[in-house]
């Protein structure tokens, strides 16, 4: 099914002419979102006609749900911008894969046959090594604005990523913690049933073991969980110099909740699942020391980053978190590559998404690489005073 | 020290959750499986309380309490008694009680949305006592009081009562009962209403404990008081204390000797070991079908 649409795309694309493909969905029939589109100009002045189509999986429900909010935030708000610059008009279309990679596989169908012109998501690792590969086969390219788990740039050439991996930014969270407290012994836990913690894990133990910091024991959990006080005691009768943990927001909150309870008062260092306000908002005073490492700095002064958090306030009365960040800044990558080729097509943007070099972003000067992964600085936080300040 | 404290505040929300459980289908042979719905509900509304009428903490646990009550009421009502009279009832009964199970939770994620909630900051006392080197907080203290305090009060209501006479006559034989002047409507429907309202109160309690509400709670503890109601002996009221207790003791001690990675599968093992030594459960009688 998928292929004879495919098929029939590129026999439109190619003919340039309305042609009936005896198919049911009727999308590339009627002209609208199509990846025939190709327009006149190139970059600012590029115009095309007709809307590109985007479609979003997030999850808008279900355990990532607070994440899938936040981006779906940032990719309305970064819609809202695209609207009010000319010649090119997008038609962003957000589903729910209610963090379930099975339902994350309909939804990347569902866009795949509707032949959107790129994809953006899913929220979870998870759900992205198994909705992507079908926009891979299919030839749609993929843009992941939240994982971060190693391995989804490998899945195939149509994938990309704006989100730094763990691997570029737990070793320097794990550095500048090591620096700044002299980390000699700590615990490490993980829910180990995440492919994004878990992998986040692999990269903490890679990073611990290269400073040469001793894991006194590892403590598993399942994502799911919320009562943590049985592993806390544990940790805390190690006397450990600090607790590492890779765990989502939702484990986060209590997990440090219940370890400052417990009398636990060592810094507490968190993968990109920490990286999150709603911890300071829901945990409080508990959240204090937690140390975190993260792609965005919220505090930077660049032009872009000062503009999005006026903007991001100003629509939704609440500061943004770096998943609505990288979810604007994704959208902003799409249309410089859909203009730097002035063209819809897949391969088109493929193309352009890859050559992106010293783009001005809210994250920075970000650039792809050849590994279709972004690269740009990263920053290490620490919570003090209810905030998230640079860890020095 | 700490980590059998830990088991049982744990344990002692399993038990509660499985005695309500338990109390339906002990007395009236029916698996309600809505009763974990009920369980999620009672927390968002408890945090509901909490955060928008401004109520103490303990305030909210009787209104919850009386909540419970309600709902009860209303699953008897619409997932049970429509369909006593089928010859399937049983079946019939489990099936649509998972059905209000869906529309409770439907409606939780319309009314709240997805995310997980929270007790306001600042709605617990922060004193924390040291019971014999043991870090506790007095929200956990407080669980553990309530849940044992409502499970002694429940069986002295079983025991004792009136009430509890024609619970245990229907147990026994509810035709013989209505024979006997026993309202059988009536007490079934307050059945329902007691097993929820102890499962609300378990509701709102495992939210304090950990201080956060998910629409999926219900169904974490679903199989968990499913297994201890097993390992106590179907309908029994001291086995699923027991029980309750049991399970959250092993999770704890599986986790400091064995590997937290083992949690569930030695807590589970555990439970079956039991079943295999003493099929009835723990405090359940051996029963012989009829036919």
């Amino acid at each position: 099914m998928r292929t004879k649409l495919t098929t029939c795309a590129v026999a439109a694309a190619t003919a340039l002419a309305l042609t009936a493909c005896g198919s049911d969905e009727g999308g590339e029939a009627e002209g609208d979102g199509s990846n025939a589109q190709t327009g006149e100009g190139t970059g600012e002045d590029c115009v095309i006609e007709g809307d590109v189509a985007v479609g979003a999986a997030l999850s808008l429900t279900g355990a990532a749900a607070s994440y899938g909010e936040s981006q779906q935030r940032g990719l309305e708000l970064a819609a809202a911008h695209l609207a009010e610059s000319d010649g090119v008009t997008y038609d962003l279309t957000i589903e729910d894969d209610q963090t379930d990679p099975r339902q994350g596989i309909t939804v990347f169908e569902q866009f795949v046959n509707a032949d959107v012109s790129v994809i953006i998501g899913p929220t979870l690792s998870n759900g992205a090594f198994q909705a992507q590969p079908i926009a891979q086969e299919a030839g749609v390219p993929v843009l992941a604005i939240s994982n971060t788990a190693g391995g989804i740039t490998e899945q195939g050439d149509y994938i990309f990523r704006d989100s730094l991996t763990e691997q570029q930014v737990i070793p320097q969270t794990i550095a500048q913690a090591t620096e700044t407290y002299g980390l000699e012994r700590v615990i490490v836990m993980y829910s180990n049933d995440d492919a994004f913690t878990e992998s986040g894990y692999e990269v903490f133990a890679a990073s611990l073991e290269e400073e040469g910091i001793e894991v006194i024991e590892t403590l598993t959990f399942a994502k799911a969980d919320t009562d943590f006080r049985t592993l806390l005691t544990e940790a805390r009768d190690a006397e450990p110099d600090a607790i590492v943990v890779s765990a989502l927001i939702e484990a986060a909150i209590p997990l440090v909740t219940q370890a400052r309870e417990l009398g636990i008062d060592v810094p507490i260092i968190g993968g990109n699942g920490f990286n999150n306000p709603q911890l300071m908002a829901d945990a409080g005073d508990a959240a204090e020391g937690v140390v975190v490492g993260a792609a965005w700095n919220s505090s930077s002064d660049n032009p872009e980053n000062t503009a999005f958090l006026e903007a991001y306030e100003a629509e939704f009365d609440a500061p943004p978190d770096q998943f609505a960040a990288q979810a604007y800044t994704g959208l902003m990558l799409i249309d410089q590559a859909v203009r730097a080729n002035c063209s819809a097509d897949h391969d088109a943007i493929q193309e352009a998404l890859g050559g992106l070099q010293d783009v001005p972003t809210v994250l920075g000067e970000l650039s792809i690489n050849e590994d279709r992964d972004a690269e740009h600085t990263a920053v290490v936080q620490v919570v003090e005073d209810g905030a998230f300040a640079v860890l020095e | 020290m700490q980590q059998l404290l830990n088991g049982l505040f744990i344990g002692s929300i399993y038990a509660l959750f499985a005695i309500g459980f338990t109390l339906v289908f002990g007395i009236l042979d029916r698996l309600n499986l809505a009763h974990p719905a009920v369980f999620a509900a009672s927390a968002f509304v408890g945090i509901e309380l909490v955060e928008r009428a401004g109520l103490s903490i303990w305030l909210a646990i009787p209104l919850v309490l009386v909540f419970g009550g309600i709902v009860g009421l209303v699953v008897e009502r619409v997932a049970f008694r429509p369909l006593k009279g089928r010859p399937d009832a049983h079946f019939a009964g489990l099936i649509s009680s998972i059905a209000l199970a869906g529309m409770v939770i439907a409606l939780l994620q319309w009314r709240y949305g997805p995310d997980t909630r929270r007790f306001p900051a600042g709605s617990f006392p922060d004193t924390r006592l040291q019971i014999a080197g043991a870090q506790v907080t007095v929200v956990q203290v407080v669980i553990l009081v309530v849940s044992i305090g409502l499970m002694v009060g429940l069986t002295l209501l079983v025991t004792r009562s009136r009430l509890g006479r024609g619970m245990r006559a229907i147990a026994e034989n509810p035709n013989a009962a209505r024979v006997l002047g026993v309202d059988v409507d009536r007490v079934t429907a307050t059945t329902f209403a007691i097993s929820s309202a102890l499962g609300a109160v378990a509701g709102v309690l495992f939210a304090m404990n950990v201080n956060s509400a998910q629409l999926g709670m219900g169904t974490a503890i679903e199989l968990k008081g499913l297994a201890v109601i097993i390992v106590g002996g179907m309908g029994s009221l001291p086995g699923a204390l027991v029980g309750g207790l049991v399970l959250g003791l092993a999770e704890v001690f599986a986790v400091q000797y064995i590997g937290s990675s083992w949690r569930d599968l030695i807590a589970f093992g555990l439970l079956f070991a039991i079943l295999l030594l003493r099929p009835q459960g723990l405090f359940g009688a051996r029963k012989v079908r009829q036919v």
